[in-house]
């Protein structure tokens, strides 16, 4: 099978190098998704939504939601190419892969920005 | 070639996986979890998103017995998911591959997986 090398994903070096970069990436980023649970637990709705209003945690969770989705297809997209053996499934299932978690991004930035910009609805 | 009942190699029920290889699926394992995990960090922002009322809610559901369960086992596999991952990138510039490595490297990978998750739990409750 000839690999399009103009297609990130579908190269299979531009797939590892983008699943490396991604992880290095959510290794600081992922500190932001700990302290947001952390707040969830201990502090009131007012802190909550300022910290989360504040650019640098509101810019940091943006970057958080769309590396891990990224990293997220990219993983997903593997497993299927190991354990679907039918191509035409493995096909769909990839493609509904890209598109659930392009969804669940876009979900999450749309919450986050109504946060920042309307201090939630 | 068509034939789909040939045994599978090595066979899973009767292969003893070595710990790197038990690791290795564990790895693959947490990360579909903590990706199919993710709609709930979609669920938890909409929540804030929501307003106050619906914040207060979550707290509620959180810090019950089974919210504080899911969080724990969504900080373990994280942070295991985290340690493996930092040894693939260690692998990926061709160092840690000799038996004993293998084997202390896992052991650390564990030990370190189980403290930072003590320490971050301890954080959070």
């Amino acid at each position: 099978m000839k690999l399009c090398p103009h297609h990130f994903f579908q190269s299979a070096t531009g797939h590892w190098k983008f699943q490396r970069i991604t992880a290095v990436l959510l290794v600081p980023l992922s500190g932001w998704l700990l302290v947001l649970f952390q707040l969830l637990f201990n502090a009131s709705y007012t802190d909550t939504l300022s910290w989360l209003s504040k650019p640098v945690n509101n810019i940091a969770l943006i970057l958080w939601m769309l590396t891990v989705c990224s990293h997220a297809i990219l993983g997903i997209q593997v497993v299927l190419e190991d354990y679907v053996s039918d191509v035409s499934w493995r096909s769909r299932l990839n493609i509904l892969n890209h598109v659930w978690f392009s969804l669940i991004a876009l979900s999450g930035l749309i919450c986050l920005q109504l946060v920042f910009w309307h201090g939630g609805l | 070639m068509s034939d789909r009942r040939r045994p599978l190699s090595p066979h899973l029920q009767v292969y003893r996986l070595p710990i790197t290889g038990l690791l290795s699926i564990s790895h693959r394992i947490t990360g579909v979890l903590l990706s199919l995990a993710l709609i709930s960090v979609v669920y938890v922002l909409a929540c804030i998103a929501l307003g106050d009322l619906s914040y207060q809610a979550l707290q509620q559901q959180m810090i019950s017995w089974l919210g504080k369960l899911i969080y724990v086992v969504f900080i373990y596999a994280l942070v295991f998911h985290l340690c493996h991952g930092l040894r693939h990138l260690i692998w990926d510039i061709g160092k840690g591959f000799n038996r004993n490595q293998l084997t202390r490297f896992s052991l650390y990978e564990l030990f370190a997986s189980v403290v930072l998750t003590i320490v971050w739990l301890s954080l959070s409750f």
